[in-house]
């Protein structure tokens, strides 16, 4: 079974909640997504993959609002949408929880949940109360075990740090989360925690695009997988439908399953 | 409670004041599971993290750290108050009793005032990550600039002394501070020029600019209400508005630890203990009436006593009397800038994305900050409190010249840095400053008095700068 004949189903059925269609952007000269179209549908995690320098991050940017894309089209619940920046984006329902997870470190962690969307009292001061409030009852869904809600986030652990983003990321009822390698700098149990997060949300019904280098988060979360190689999409394919070593070889040689040859999984090993 | 022996060594060994040890299973999304506190080594508890959330270490154990640690107090700004008490003491042996005296101490707060004022802006743009070089010259530029005004251009068209000069020229000169501030704020934020070029063409060029202006003269007498702006014995509020003053300002404090405690209990949060919140309030107010009543201890001179009793028409009383001159009006201002900025700072969403920005300028982005803005107004601040110091400075002179406030920019660094403010950015408070430009002001106060030579004198400031950051940053390594 080919990739393309893979999607047809999901297409046929339901509105995307995120389609990008044709993504070009260019640094210089160099195209760092050449023509790539990807979609999303609600409480579906879709993977990104590829080798470092593949696109992956630059794509997602254009969606995520850090980055404006060259030309081609974004869609949302089917709409064609201008995002210009991160605040344009948030507005949509896109949340990004970044690898850096862009957190400012000498703020706590109702500040950097609430950072650019601060509850206010109403003679306008800011409600730190309040927010403490909301990020207590927040963690207490997410994560129960966090309890510092005071110290600048710094102090903070890996995992609670990562308990931070992902709280500021689903505060504001997003549709379309953005997760750029959750796990990259956490440890196998709170690896597993933060997996865990991510089944919820998706039941809970939200659109995931997961970036990730570990083939072995990719084939535990995602639905389908895009695979990139040098700016330009390999395929998409359904995770039931394929073998990590099919995916590997995608990302690897950019060849589909199919075209893959007993030759070449022998390489990849 | 008590912990394994094996894990009290280690830790006293590595001599850690407080750490947390995750236990394998439990070990998930940075569970903590127990809290060792220790003190230089000593096991003083284990508790869970539950029990340190709900409870205050404090009531645990005895101890000056947990004591400051449930007052919710800044370690580092209760040291300074401890240096600053030093200081003086040492200054008052030294000078053989003359400093911690009512006059002195008046004086003190008086010279303080300009960079007090001036420092309370710097945090902010220090902990943007940025610095301002060109306050010095600024002061000098928009002190010209008011001296101008209300010497040479109001009076053609209101008079000579008119009751509104003094307003019209304050005004004109936070605007022109608002307008220098904003223009430098534009080129860092836009142009993408660093602050410290932007600042140092500053300093070069609004000094010139007050020369060119004036044509190197020096501009003078000022307007008798303006004059009042910078202290003097016309220029203070008086006995009875100090003690109201402070008893005002007690109220105010008593009133938000109140709420305070309300905010807290109507979330249900951890309350901090009752003593140390009626600890604060007692210390808090015998601090605020004991400065009100050393102010009110230094009498207006005699002569000028003298002066008004004959307006009133009253008769000089044989033996003399003692009216108090009161908090000076520069103080005022720098006590009003002082809450006024910490407002800002602590309350608003701009000293909230100030302070985001310092921390992590990417996230600031990302999290929707207009960041670029957000400079431009962190310089503007700047600009209009280096007005209001040049008001002070050039009311105090009676004059303006090109030559005032030089070297007061890095005074005004000094000031904040000394205060606990971070050059690496997102670390500040304007107390600290204002404690900064205190302790940096009672140094010179101090050498002036012994009368120390002036290269000694930038001697011992300078070597105080850097001991006095050296110690924070081995501090704060510490801590985190």
């Amino acid at each position: 079974m080919t990739a393309s004949t893979a999607m047809e189903p999901a297409t046929a059925t339901r509105t995307p909640l995120v389609e990008m269609k044709d993504i070009r952007v260019s640094f210089g000269g160099v195209h760092a997504v050449d023509g790539v179209s990807v979609d999303l549908f609600p409480g579906e995690v879709v993977a990104l993959v590829g080798g470092n320098g593949a696109g992956k991050t630059t794509l997602i940017k254009t969606l995520s609002g850090a980055h404006k894309a060259d030309s081609g089209q974004i869609l949302i619940n089917g709409s064609p949408v201008t995002i210009n920046n991160p605040r344009d984006a948030r507005e949509l329902g896109v949340e990004t929880i970044y690898q850096t997870l862009a957190l400012a470190d000498n703020l706590d962690a109702p500040a950097n949940v609430f950072l650019g969307r601060e509850l206010r009292s109403r003679v306008g001061t800011l409600d730190d109360t309040a927010m403490e409030d909301a990020t207590r009852r927040l963690m207490g869904r997410l994560n129960p075990r966090f309890l510092n809600f005071t110290s600048p986030v710094i102090s903070l652990s890996g995992g609670q740090r990562q308990s931070v983003a992902i709280a500021r990321a689903v505060h504001f009822n997003a549709m379309i989360l953005i997760m750029d390698e959750p796990t990259a700098a956490l440890g196998p149990a709170e690896t597993d925690e933060v997996r865990q997060l991510i089944r919820q949300l998706r039941e809970e019904g939200l659109g995931i695009f997961l970036i990730s280098h570990d083939i072995h988060d990719v084939f535990d979360l995602a639905d389908r997988i895009s695979v990139m190689l040098q700016g330009k999409l390999v395929g998409t394919v359904y995770k039931k439908d394929v073998t990590m070593d099919e995916v590997l070889a995608m990302i690897i040689a950019g060849k589909r399953p199919g075209e893959v040859t007993a030759e070449d999984i022998e390489q990849l090993h | 409670m008590s912990g394994p022996s094996a894990e009290r060594r280690i830790l006293a060994a590595q001599n850690v004041s407080r750490m947390c040890l995750v236990c394998g299973v439990e070990n998930a999304l940075g569970l903590q599971a127990r809290f060792y506190e220790l003190d230089g080594g000593e096991l003083l508890g284990v508790f869970s993290p539950r029990e340190e959330h709900q409870s205050y270490p404090g009531r645990l154990h005895g101890g000056v750290a947990s004591t400051i640690r449930a007052l919710e107090l800044d370690p580092r700004l209760l040291g300074m108050i401890v240096a600053l008490a030093a200081i003086w003491v040492l200054f008052h042996v030294l000078s053989g009793g003359t400093f911690l005296t009512p006059r002195n101490l008046w004086n003190l707060s008086v010279q303080t005032a300009p960079i007090g004022i001036m420092a309370a802006g710097m945090v902010m743009v220090i902990v943007t990550r940025n610095i301002d070089l060109s306050v010095g010259s600024m002061l000098a530029l928009v002190g010209m600039g008011m001296a101008i005004l209300q010497v040479e251009w109001i009076p053609q068209w209101l008079g000579r002394e008119h009751p509104a000069t003094w307003l019209i020229t304050l005004a004109a000169g936070i605007v022109m501070g608002a307008l220098i501030g904003a223009f430098q704020g534009f080129i860092v934020a836009y142009v993408g020029v660093p602050a410290f070029i932007v600042t140092l063409g500053g300093l070069l060029v609004w000094r010139g600019v007050a020369w060119w202006t004036a044509s190197g003269r020096t501009i003078a007498p000022m307007d008798q209400n303006f004059q009042a702006l910078g202290g003097g014995s016309s220029g203070t509020i008086g006995g009875p508005a100090t003690w109201a003053l402070a008893g005002i300002a007690c109220l105010g404090l008593l009133v938000l630890l109140v709420n305070g405690r309300r905010r807290r209990r109507k979330y249900a949060f951890a309350l901090r203990p009752l003593w140390a919140d009626v600890t604060l309030g007692v210390v808090g107010c015998a601090a605020i009436l004991g400065s009100a009543w050393v102010i009110n201890s230094y009498p207006v001179p005699e002569n000028v006593a003298r002066r008004r009793y004959e307006e009133q028409g009253l008769e000089w009383p044989e033996g003399g009397v003692e009216i108090p001159l009161g908090l000076a009006n520069p103080v005022l201002i720098m006590i009003i800038v002082g809450l006024v900025m910490t407002f800002i700072a602590n309350r608003t969403r701009f000293g909230r994305y100030v302070f985001a920005i310092g921390g992590n300028p990417e996230a600031a982005e990302l999290g929707g900050i207009k960041t670029r803005a957000t400079l431009i107004k962190t310089f503007m601040l700047m600009g209009i409190l280096v007005a209001l110091a040049a008001a002070v400075t050039t009311a105090r002179l009676n004059a303006a010249t090109s030559g005032i406030g030089q070297l007061s920019e890095l005074y005004v660094i000094a000031a904040a840095v000394i205060g606990g403010t971070s050059l690496a950015g997102g670390i500040g408070t304007i107390s600290g400053a204002l404690l900064g430009a205190l302790v940096a002001q009672s140094l010179q106060s101090g050498m002036v008095l012994l009368r120390v030579d002036a290269p000694l004198q930038d001697i011992v400031v300078g070597v105080v700068l850097v001991v006095a950051v050296a110690l924070d940053s081995i501090y704060r390594r510490r801590v985190t």
